[in-house]
Order: structure tokens, then C-alpha cells, then sequence
């Protein structure tokens, strides 16, 4: 019996303001235990929030990136979500409910099966609540404001999701989206970016979704998709042994790679939502989402669209360049002014070439320390003959490692490609009298001593020798 | 001195009849001399007013004195003050201080105000009588043994008593005007949105409003140029050019269209009442006022849709008493749920829970339609009625409540009698609309009436104009209760 897995994501994007939603306190990482709490964030007797329009701004901004200016409320309302914890200062978190700011948009993933696109429910404004410090209290507890107060953008897609590998591929699109449009910085090790999975199983063919339940905890994409996979396992057990799954929040535990029950549905509480009285309804104007949008970077859609139709970039290549603004930007930066092929390769140089050496130090294309220019001079290098792609891989390697333009280390180096139909004349005859065996063996029909030659050659000049050449030298002469 | 307008007070600290620390030292006699028997004030820091005064001499001195500077106020105990303990009326503040100035503070003291202390009210404003204060009932300066209304209960009873000349209050359902009238003072609920509520302890959010209480009219205005103004701070402020709220105190009423609803000149209101608001509503006819009766016909609901938003409001307003931050914090508790629910039982009084507890089940699922958004419609419908009967008068007078001032516990185990004599008070905040309460007589047992004056949304200066105007040709203001006999 085969079954489908359906996924539905909300993500938390922390916003990218300095100050809090409703209040003038920072929002930085990291700083001393409420050291970044005002007044209104300890909730004193008698403050009022005041909404940042910055926030508002970001969230509009990912309206635009996800679908226009059409899916965003020209009037949206702030609600209180009423629940006692004692890291929510006023006993109510200040979200949206029913008017969210942003209503549908949605987003492309690339799946196994192809391009897939994910609608998406809402995005909605709120405030992050603080953090309980249950360890150094000697049986207390310590509440840490400094992230009260924070804005959130919480992004809700519908149950589009079939699988944890559609699930990660679409969180992994938004997380790149949210960092494209500069809205959030997706570092998920501080939390400003968090995702809970809302997961159910059904067999294939049946149109009615199960029951869900929904997984939190999962900081990582590697989680995600175990924790999905797990909790499919789960369901998909229970209803073979007879059993029903039960609507809960379940936690995942990356330690034992399971996920376990945090509460039943029956035991929601009732958030008793009801609209903000200190809250004016949230009006954005046309000039508002006019400006807003003339500011937007190139989407990464776009931008793929460009870099395949324009540049004549291989899909694939253009996928993986437009998985990151930066890493996108470093490749236009290096395309600028260059010939067709010189884009075309430094395309393929920075996909595959740079991002692995960028994965070997784990670093961002930011920190690099081979900028644009270097690259553009190092393909132009090889387009132009000077040297073959293997030197070209030598130059990048010491321009990684010392620095350097590739023309001095080229020229310092004397890598420069030798293509004097002369000299490698001579390497190769020297090459054939010291290989007697192997062109005896091509002669008697071995193509494959042929490549054992042509490496010799390469080998003797050093890689220097442009393979083509000893390539047409060494079949006149083994013809000969 | 005692029955001095805050203008002729001004006068005379201008003139050095005498200085701010002597005019404070005078009203502090009083306040100790009186405050055991009215429990008028829950805090009076002596020291921090004399200081005050000290630093308002020297503005003037230095010529740098507003018509307020060296004015003794008083401010109702729901103001936060920095240094001087904000209590709300409630055990769960007893002990707090508040790290920051309330808006409404901030601007008294940027005029020069002398801030005697902080004035008794029922807990977090929630009560008509002062009854509910943690530290017991405001006895009335008229008669010890009745109710002064509330919940600024303490300011106006402060007032009426003349233990100071002004007090600040704050009104949700009346709670500024049906003291006023109880006893026999003058008081002042501004259109929403008009004096800021940063730092006004929240009650309902989108009815709260702070506003003045004083011996008339005139002072009022003086007290609002003051308190009224834009603050960023609050989202609800409304951001308007200054105005002066002294400017129509000297309009002529002819042609002042007057609207009496009837629904508010009937059945169920004391006979004396209706007497004196009737002569009172004869003068401004015999000045050249025109009346017409009008109708408010959803008055009957304004009560019971008050009493779903107000605690709904309340009961979420509410949630940051939790002991966790500030405030009290019961003693013995095993875990996080027992921490708060013993916290809250012991820090919050009954009518505090009631009310927690009606807006906690309005708001819950399943029941929100049902009460709250039923209740925000009927609301709208009360705005309407308000709104139709302004493009037919100029103000609508009437009975600030339907009764004079009731004994202490007659009302107190029966909420809907409680809640009843805020009738004619709670249409105007439903609707954000202004509303004062000027003395216009006694009954029979000499115990103040009150006349309601409401107008459209920021006709503040033309209520006050009438009401300067009432008060130029009565003295019912200027009568002093017993106890304030000097």
C-alpha cells in the first residue's frame, strides 16, 4: 500500500529591524540578560506598544517578493493572543489573527520531479517572547527579555508539501528568498529563522488529508527532514496496526532522532484572540507599496530567468548560483564587461569550483578571498589559451591560499601554456622513445595507451603543453 | 482660599500674596487633618510635594511661571509616578514604584504642579462606589456613611472636601463623572484619544481616558490645556494642533441648541434628581439655549455591552500581574501554576476577579461571537445613535446618575444594581465621545445632584463654555460639604 506524506511548514523569520516591533529597545544577538528590555518589552503597569514601521516595511517587502502587491492588506489588525508564561511579560503576545498582512503569494521549490510551486496561506506580523533559563537558578527559574519584543514574520504555507525532501527543498527556498530580500539573516543556530512541520499521512489516491500533528524544534534542514521522515514512519505504523493518530504538538529530539508528544489538541489552550485596543489597524497605502517595490533587489526567479535566457547558463548551473544573492551578485560582478564564453565558464567556475571551496572552509561567498576580478582574469586566461583548466586549477589554488592576480602568478610561475608546435614536438618524441611498450600496444589497436601518452607529455612539460596540440602532434606521429 | 479658581490661585502666588510652599503647607494641613476620616489619599509623601513646591517658587521667582506653576494637584492612584508608589487601589500593587512618569504627570509637572499625592479608587478602576479599593472605601465629605462614587472616587471626594484645589482622574464607564456628581464637584471625560494614556494603568483599553476634576468649570479647562496633547508614545492619541481649552468659557448660550434625551429624563432616576437637572436645563433655555428632546434609543444596551468589552478588555489587561516581574508574589507555591493562581487569588480583591473572570468567558472559544463581536456592534450602534442626535443639537444634557450618593455597602453585593448607576455615563465612552459633570443642586437630604453635559468629539471647549457659564450664575459649586467646613 503506498502512502503520501503531506507537509505543511510555518516558519518564524525573525525580522532584520534594530528595534523591536513595538518598542525603541535593540534587537542585536547575544547581549547581557535584559539589558535589551524597556519598559514596554517588562510590560510595567500603564506602557503602550507603538508599532515599528520598519517591520511593517520587511513584511510588506515579502508580500512583493511572494506574490505582489495584490497579496498584501491594504488593512490589517493587530490581536492579542492570551496565554500566562513567565517569559511573556503582559500575559498576551501581539500578533495578527484574522487580518494578517500578507493573504496567499507563493513560492517555487525544485523537487525530483521538477519545478513545484508551494502556495502560501498567510505571513503575518508578531512579536517574539522571551527566554526561560531553567540551568544556574538552583531550582528557579531566569527570564531573559532581551528577545521580547523581537519582530516576527510568521510565514504559513498550505499542505502542498509532499515528503520531507519537498518539505526541505521549500525551506530552504524560503530561507533563501527571506535573505535575498534582506528581511531576516536565516541564522538558525540564534533562532532567527524557525521552523514547525505540520505532518500527516494518507494512502495514495485518497483526496481527504489526515490527521496532523505538528513538529517543533527543527533547527536544522538535516532535522527537518529526519524529524518528517520519523513522524511519516510514526503515522503511517499506527494506522497499519489498526490505530489512529492523534492531533498533538510533538517535539523533535535530534539526540535519539525521534519525535515525542508535547500536548494534545484537547489540551490547546484557548488563546481567547481578540483585536489589540492599543493597536490602530494597520493601513499601508499605495505610495507605500510603490516605494517599497521600486526598491526590491532582482528576484531570484528573475534572475534564473536572466542568467539561462540571456547568458545562455545551463539551468543547473543558474540554480545554483541563484540559491544565494551574494553568491549571485560575486558571479555578476565577475561577468561584468567579459565575452559570452568567458561568462558561460565563470558561471560553471563559481557553481561548482568556488562553492566547493567555500564548503571546505565553511565560509560565506562574502569572506572569500578570491574576489571577481581574480576570477574573470583566471577564465579569461584559459578562453584565451594561455593556460589549460588544470593550470587554471593551480592558480586558483594558490590565489586562495597566498593571493595574487592570476597574470603575476602566471607569469612568477611560468605556467604560461606552451603552444610552440616546435617545442612539443620535441617533448613528444622524447616521450615516444622512452615508451616503446605503449605505442607498440596502440599500434596493435590499444586506444587506450593512447591516453597514457598524452599524460606522459602533459607530465613532461609540466602541464604546460596545450593538450590539443599534443593531441594532434602524437596521433601525426604514432600515424607516421 | 479654599474655594479660590485655580485662575485666582495663580493670581495670588503671581501677585506673592503668597508662595507655592505655603499654599502646599495649607492643603497638606488639610489632607492630614481629613484624609483618617475621608481616605481620600492612599499615598502623600510631604517632603517630595514641599520640594516641589520649593522648585516652583523659583520658576517664578525666575519669571518662568505658567498659570499652574506652584498648584497643588493631586493625582488618582492609577497614574504612574516615578518615586511616589502607584498602588491602582490593589493589594497586587501595593508596594510599586513605578521607574517612570505617567504622560499626564510629566505634563503637570512640566507646568509647575505640585503633586500633593496619590488619590484612593477602586481596584484598577473597576467599581462606581470606591468600595473595592484595597485600602478601603472613600467616605463622601457630604455624608461620612455614603459612597463618593468612583472609581476616582478619591480625587473627587479630595476635591469636594478642598484637601486639595484639582485632581487628575481617569473615566471608563463614568469613573470621572459619576464621583463628580456624588460629590458635588466638577469633572471633565475628554474625547478618546485626546489626554495620552502612557502610563495610565490600563483598565479597557479603548475606553480608558484620563481627565481633570475640579471645583468648576474654568478650572477644568485650565487643567486640560495641561493634561490635553499628542504623545507618540500611545498608538490611540490623536495628533491634533493645541488647542485652548479656555477659549469659549465666556461664550454667549443664545442659540446654543441643547438635545435631552429621553431616555435619560425618565422613569427609574430619583425624583430630586430629575428636579434639579430640569431647573438647571430651565436656565440655559431662559439664556437663549433651544431644547429638544431627543432620542438615544440603544441607552438600554450601553450597560450590558459595557459590561462584556470593559472585562473582556480588562481580563487580558490584566494578564501582566503575574508575579513574575513586579508586584506582589504569593509566598508559598510548588510550582509555575500554583505561583500564579496564588498570586492573583491573594493580589486581586472580588470585584477585580469577577470581572477577570466574565471578560475571560466572553472572549473564549466558542463564545466571542456570541458576546464580544455582538457586543462591538451594539457599540456602533450607540455611536450612531450619538451621532444622529448631534447633527440636531450642539449638546446633550441630562442626569450624570440616576441617584445622589448611596450608602456605603447598599450596593455591594449586587452588581447589576452597582452596574445600573453607570447608565447614563457609559454611552459616552462607548461612543469616544466627551462628557462632563457639573453640581446643579441638592435633594432633600442635601446630598449633591449632578447635570451631564456631552458633546460631539472635541467640543471639550463648548462644554466647558455652558458649563462656565452655569456655574457664573449658581453657587452650587462653591458649597462646602460639613466636613470641609474650614
Amino acid at each position: 500500500m503506498a502512502w503520501e506524506i503531506v507537509v505543511g511548514i510555518e516558519t518564524h523569520a525573525q525580522l532584520l529591524t534594530r528595534s523591536k516591533i513595538f518598542s525603541g529597545a535593540a534587537t542585536a544577538f547575544g547581549a547581557a540578560p535584559n539589558t535589551q528590555a524597556s519598559a514596554v518589552d517588562i510590560a510595567l503597569p500603564g506602557v503602550l506598544p507603538v508599532l515599528n514601521r520598519g517591520a511593517v516595511e520587511l513584511a510588506i517587502r515579502f508580500g512583493l517578493a511572494v506574490g505582489g502587491p495584490e497579496v498584501i492588506r491594504r488593512r490589517s489588525v493587530f490581536a492579542r493572543k492570551n496565554y500566562f508564561y513567565p517569559d511573556l511579560p503582559k500575559g498576551y503576545q501581539i500578533s495578527q489573527f484574522e487580518l494578517p498582512i500578507v493573504t496567499g503569494g507563493s513560492i517555487q521549490i525544485e523537487t525530483e520531479s521538477g519545478s513545484k510551486t508551494v502556495r502560501l496561506t498567510r505571513a503575518h506580523l508578531e512579536e517574539d517572547a522571551g527566554k526561560s533559563l531553567h540551568e544556574d537558578f538552583h531550582g528557579m527559574s531566569g527570564i531573559d527579555l532581551n528577545r521580547a519584543g523581537t519582530p516576527l514574520l510568521e510565514i504559513v504555507t498550505e499542505p502542498d508539501l509532499r515528503g520531507a525532501k519537498e518539505a526541505v527543498a521549500y525551506a530552504r527556498a524560503l530561507h533563501s528568498l527571506v535573505r535575498w530580500i534582506g528581511i531576516c539573516d536565516g541564522n538558525m543556530q540564534e533562532g532567527s529563522f524557525r521552523c514547525d512541520a505540520n505532518v500527516s499521512v494518507r494512502r495514495a489516491g485518497d483526496a481527504a488529508l489526515g490527521t496532523r500533528c505538528e513538529i517543533k524544534n527543527l533547527n536544522s534542514f538535516r532535522f527537518m527532514e529526519q524529524a518528517i521522515e520519523f513522524e511519516a514512519r510514526r503515522q503511517i505504523e499506527l494506522i497499519e496496526d489498526g490505530k489512529a493518530v492523534e492531533q498533538e504538538t510533538r517535539l523533535y529530539d535530534p539526540g535519539r532522532n525521534e519525535t515525542r508528544s508535547m500536548r494534545l489538541k484537547e489540551d490547546a489552550q484557548d488563546y481567547r484572540y481578540f483585536p489589540d485596543p492599543d493597536l490602530l489597524p494597520l493601513v499601508v497605502s499605495e505610495q507605500d507599496i510603490e516605494r517599497i517595490r521600486s526598491e526590491m533587489p532582482e528576484l531570484p526567479g528573475a534572475r534564473f530567468r536572466r542568467f539561462t535566457d540571456q547568458l545562455a547558463i545551463a539551468p543547473a548551473t543558474a540554480r545554483v548560483l541563484v540559491g544565494d544573492k551574494v553568491l549571485s551578485d560575486y558571479f555578476e560582478e565577475t561577468a561584468q564587461g567579459a565575452s559570452p564564453e568567458v561568462v558561460r565558464q565563470a558561471a560553471n567556475w563559481i557553481a561548482v569550483s568556488t562553492n566547493a571551496r567555500l564548503n571546505d572552509r565553511n565560509i560565506g561567498i562574502a569572506d572569500a578571498p578570491v574576489r571577481p576580478r581574480q576570477v574573470r582574469q583566471l577564465i579569461e586566461r584559459v578562453v584565451d589559451g594561455t593556460i589549460s583548466g588544470k593550470i587554471a586549477k593551480e592558480i586558483d589554488e594558490v590565489m586562495w591560499s597566498a593571493g595574487g592576480t592570476p597574470d603575476e602568478i602566471i607569469e612568477k610561475r611560468g605556467l604560461k601554456q606552451i603552444s610552440d608546435t616546435g617545442a612539443i614536438e620535441k617533448i613528444v618524441d622524447e616521450v615516444l622513445v622512452a615508451n616503446a611498450k605503449q605505442v607498440a600496444d596502440y599500434r596493435s589497436g590499444k586506444e587506450k595507451a593512447f591516453n597514457s601518452l598524452v599524460g606522459q607529455v602533459m607530465k613532461a612539460s609540466k602541464g604546460k603543453a596545450n593538450p590539443a596540440q599534443v593531441n594532434d602532434i602524437l596521433r601525426r606521429r604514432l600515424k607516421g | 482660599m479654599l474655594n479660590s479658581s485655580l485662575a485666582e490661585l495663580s493670581a495670588a502666588l503671581a501677585a506673592k500674596q503668597l508662595s507655592a510652599v505655603e499654599l502646599t503647607r495649607l492643603f497638606l494641613d488639610r489632607i492630614r487633618g481629613m484624609n483618617a476620616t475621608l481616605n481620600a489619599f492612599i499615598t502623600v509623601d510631604e517632603e517630595r510635594s514641599l520640594a516641589q513646591a520649593r522648585v516652583a517658587d523659583e520658576r517664578r521667582g525666575r519669571g518662568e511661571a505658567g498659570p499652574l506653576t506652584g498648584i497643588p494637584i493631586a493625582h488618582k492612584d492609577i497614574f504612574c509616578t516615578r518615586g511616589l508608589r502607584t498602588t491602582c487601589g490593589s493589594r497586587m500593587l501595593a508596594d510599586f514604584t513605578s521607574p517612570y512618569d505617567a504622560h499626564v504627570v510629566e505634563r503637570f509637572a512640566a507646568a509647575g504642579a505640585v503633586t500633593l499625592g496619590k488619590t484612593n479608587m477602586d481596584e484598577f478602576a473597576m467599581g462606581s462606589s470606591n468600595e473595592t479599593s484595597y485600602f478601603g472605601p472613600v467616605r463622601n465629605p457630604w455624608n461620612l456613611g455614603r459612597v463618593p462614587g468612583g472609581s476616582s472616587g478619591g480625587s473627587a471626594a479630595a476635591v469636594a472636601a478642598r484637601m486639595v484645589p484639582a485632581a487628575t482622574g481617569t473615566d471608563t464607564g463614568g469613573s470621572i463623572r459619576q464621583p463628580a456628581a456624588l460629590t458635588g464637584v466638577s469633572g471633565l471625560k475628554p474625547t478618546y484619544g485626546v489626554v495620552s494614556r502612557y502610563g495610565m494603568i490600563a483598565f479597557a483599553s479603548s475606553l480608558d481616558q484620563g481627565g481633570p476634576i475640579g471645583k468648576c468649570a474654568a478650572d477644568l479647562a485650565l487643567l486640560m490645556n495641561a493634561m490635553a496633547g499628542f504623545d507618540a508614545r500611545d498608538s490611540t492619541s490623536l495628533e491634533r494642533p493645541a488647542e485652548d481649552y479656555t477659549r469659549c468659557l465666556n461664550e454667549p448660550l443664545r442659540g446654543l441648541r441643547v438635545g435631552l434625551p429621553k431616555e435619560y429624563l425618565s422613569a427609574g432616576v430619583d425624583e430630586d434628581v430629575l428636579a434639579r437637572v430640569r431647573e438647571a436645563v430651565r436656565w440655559f433655555e431662559s439664556q437663549g439655549a433651544s431644547m429638544a428632546e431627543i432620542t438615544l434609543p440603544n441607552t438600554a444596551l450601553a450597560v450590558p455591552v459595557y459590561y462584556v468589552l470593559a472585562p473582556a478588555e480588562a481580563s487580558s489587561n490584566l494578564s501582566r500581574f503575574d508575579g513574575v516581574r513586579y508586584g506582589h508574589r504569593a509566598r508559598d507555591y510548588a510550582n509555575l501554576g500554583e505561583m500564579y493562581r496564588r498570586t492573583r487569588a491573594e493580589g486581586f480583591g472580588a470585584e477585580v476577579k469577577q470581572r477577570i473572570l466574565i471578560g475571560t468567558y466572553v472572549l473564549s472559544h466558542g463564545y466571542y461571537d456570541a458576546y464580544y463581536l455582538k457586543a462591538q456592534k451594539v457599540r456602533r450602534l450607540i455611536a450612531k445613535d450619538f451621532a444622529e442626535a448631534f447633527a440636531r443639537c450642539d449638546l446633550i444634557m441630562g442626569p450624570t446618575a440616576p441617584s445622589t450618593a448611596f450608602p456605603l455597602g447598599a450596593k455591594s453585593d449586587d452588581p447589576v444594581q452597582m452596574y445600573l448607576n453607570d447608565i447614563f455615563t457609559i454611552p459616552a465612552p462607548l461612543a469616544g465621545l466627551p462628557g462632563m459633570s457639573i453640581p446643579c443642586g441638592f435633594d432633600r437630604q442635601g446630598l449633591p445632584v449632578g447635570l451631564q453635559i456631552m458633546g460631539n468629539y472635541f467640543s471639550e471647549a463648548k462644554m466647558l463654555g455652558a458649563a462656565h457659564r452655569y456655574q457664573q450664575a449658581t453657587d452650587w459649586h462653591l458649597r462646602l460639604p460639613p466636613e470641609a467646613a474650614p
